[in-house]
């Protein structure tokens, strides 16, 4: 009795949760379409891939952001990592302090800041310079979570690789990399969604319509033209934008699960 | 990385308080003018503001407190499906903040949406989801609620099979109900996690922007105090005045995150 009652409130609760996105999904491929018929067909992702000056631009926008974030993420927190775990050298506490201290300044509130700093630094309205901030505000997991990964390798794993012949450079590419994988993983992973779905951070930084990325874009479909919007479009366009993440994070979230409990909770 | 963390973020926040004290334009050569921009803190679009960022975050945090932990209690057991029922519930925080008010904007204000239509179904002609303060603080806690009652959960039940079930065993042996059990036993020893939650509740909630510039634009009273940031900023294109507002907002969380983690700290002991 109690068991059927756990799976009747859970399947309950369930459809609650995946009903907005089936919704979504099945609206953005069904409504009125071009010849007039209602039913079945790829018009909602036509008007939006006519949007402003083509969704697939906004798309690519979102996807160099997106990897910007990740390479710049994964490579200085693996070698941050590397160097806070194994290395010595003078301000390296106050490096990791002041980076963990990134947790403690909610970035909305240095963003006017920042504009005028890329503006500086001839990194405004550019898509590197969103991607640029968009991994520093990943550090301090992505630093702390390395930092972890490394200690928890024996150090005689690198002592071995050296005297076997190998330089730093090689015992870090060949022998720690495979060991500390599952957190460099969970860090892109968490780089990714993040970057790829920030909204305030493009919204201020990026001037000019045609360096939008995919949510300011569908932000302006859904002001809409002279009253009437195009929520057909609106439609198809959530769904492009949640199709990766929701993909992603299906394949990888063993790793996601992981970097929770690990990094965020006993931080 | 030590370029990085300073070029973006040091710099930034050294002129943060610097940008405070200067009249500056968004176009056009600045100077200082002293505290001149803190007068923004009296402003009463400000105030405005700060009353409902408070209404929200309280609104917000104990919803999105009592959901997650149901939905904790539901799934801690390990037992066949249950992986699946977790990943469900979890499946909305993958979603972009962004993308998720987006679909809710539809679904609110959209004609054909099931939520209208259930509406027009039950006989109750049209209600606007987004058309006054209440009804736009409700929906969006709904919506927020959606969103990321499956990451707490997520939280709460690490925190829960955390709880040695030996203790469980004990209690139930001395005779305890499943009431005194829960208020006896778990949620004293879930403390530091319910903390945690909070904190990241209550500081997320503070800091609303996206739903708030999506469903309503700050319409009906519903601009928070980032998006007051933004409008001093970009609409009233006086940076200095977003600055002194932003250095206030700062020093609130910074005080408020140093509170709270010590409260962590001495709970977990």
């Amino acid at each position: 009795m109690r068991r059927t009652g756990f799976y009747v409130t859970c399947a309950a609760l369930a459809v609650l949760f995946l009903f907005p996105m089936v919704w979504t999904a099945y609206s953005s491929v069904h409504g009125r379409q071009a010849d007039g018929t209602e039913g079945f067909g790829v018009d909602n992702y036509r008007r939006l891939a006519d949007f402003g000056i083509g969704i697939g631009t906004y798309l690519v926008n979102t996807l160099v952001v997106a990897v910007v974030a990740v390479t710049v993420t994964v490579v200085t927190t693996t070698l941050g990592g590397y160097a806070m775990a194994r290395l010595a050298f003078p301000g390296r506490n106050l490096l990791f302090i002041v980076t963990l201290a990134i947790l403690m300044v909610p970035y909305t509130t240095i963003l006017v800041p920042l504009y005028i700093l890329l503006g500086w630094i001839g990194l405004q309205n550019s898509l590197v310079g969103l991607g640029l901030v968009m991994a520093v505000l990943q550090l301090p997991f992505g630093l702390f979570m390395m930092r972890n990964s490394f200690e928890a390798l024996p150090v005689e794993l690198e002592e071995a690789a050296l005297i076997d012949g190998c330089t730093v450079g090689g015992a870090l590419r060949r022998v720690l990399l495979r060991g500390v994988l599952p957190g460099i993983v969970t860090i892109a992973l968490f780089s990714f969604l993040a970057a790829w779905n920030e909204f305030v951070a493009p919204l201020i930084f990026l001037t000019d319509g045609e360096k939008f990325t995919l949510p300011v874009a569908l932000f302006n479909l859904s002001v809409g033209n002279l009253g009437s919007v195009d929520f057909g479009a609106l439609q198809a366009g959530v769904a492009t934008s949640a199709l990766p993440c929701v993909v992603v994070f299906l394949i990888l979230q063993r790793y996601y699960v992981r970097g929770f409990t690990s990094g965020a909770l006993k931080g | 990385m030590a370029a990085l963390v300073l070029v973006l973020f040091v710099i930034p926040l050294v002129l943060l308080v610097w940008m405070s004290f200067n009249h500056w334009p968004l176009l056009g050569a600045s100077q200082p003018n002293g505290v001149e921009n803190y007068s923004a803190l009296r402003d009463p679009l400000f105030i405005r503001a700060v009353w409902f960022t408070l209404k929200y975050t309280v609104v917000t945090t104990i919803v999105l407190g009592l959901v997650a932990f149901g939905l904790a209690l539901l799934v801690q057991r390990d037992r066949p499906g249950v992986g699946a029922f977790r990943t469900v519930f979890f499946l909305p925080s993958a979603v972009g903040l962004a993308s998720t008010s987006l679909l809710f904007y539809t679904m609110f204000q959209a004609d054909a949406s099931p939520l209208n239509q259930l509406v027009e179904w039950l006989g109750l002609g049209h209600f606007d989801w987004l058309g006054t303060n209440g009804s736009a603080l409700g929906s969006s806690v709904g919506m927020i609620t959606w969103r990321f009652a499956g990451f707490y959960m997520l939280i709460l039940m690490t925190g829960l099979q955390s709880i040695d079930p030996g203790l469980y065993e004990a209690a139930r042996i001395d005779g305890a109900n499943r009431w005194q059990i829960m208020w006896r036993v778990t949620l004293p020893l879930l403390r530091p996690t319910l903390a945690l939650t909070m904190v990241l509740s209550v500081t997320g909630s503070l800091l609303a922007f996206d739903q708030f510039f999506i469903l309503t634009g700050g319409r009906h009273d519903t601009a928070t105090v980032v998006i007051d940031i933004y409008r001093e900023a970009f609409l009233s294109q006086d940076l200095g005045r977003a600055a002194a507002v932003s250095v206030a907002t700062l020093a609130v969380l910074i005080i408020l995150n140093v509170a709270q983690l010590r409260l962590i700290r001495r709970e977990g002991r």
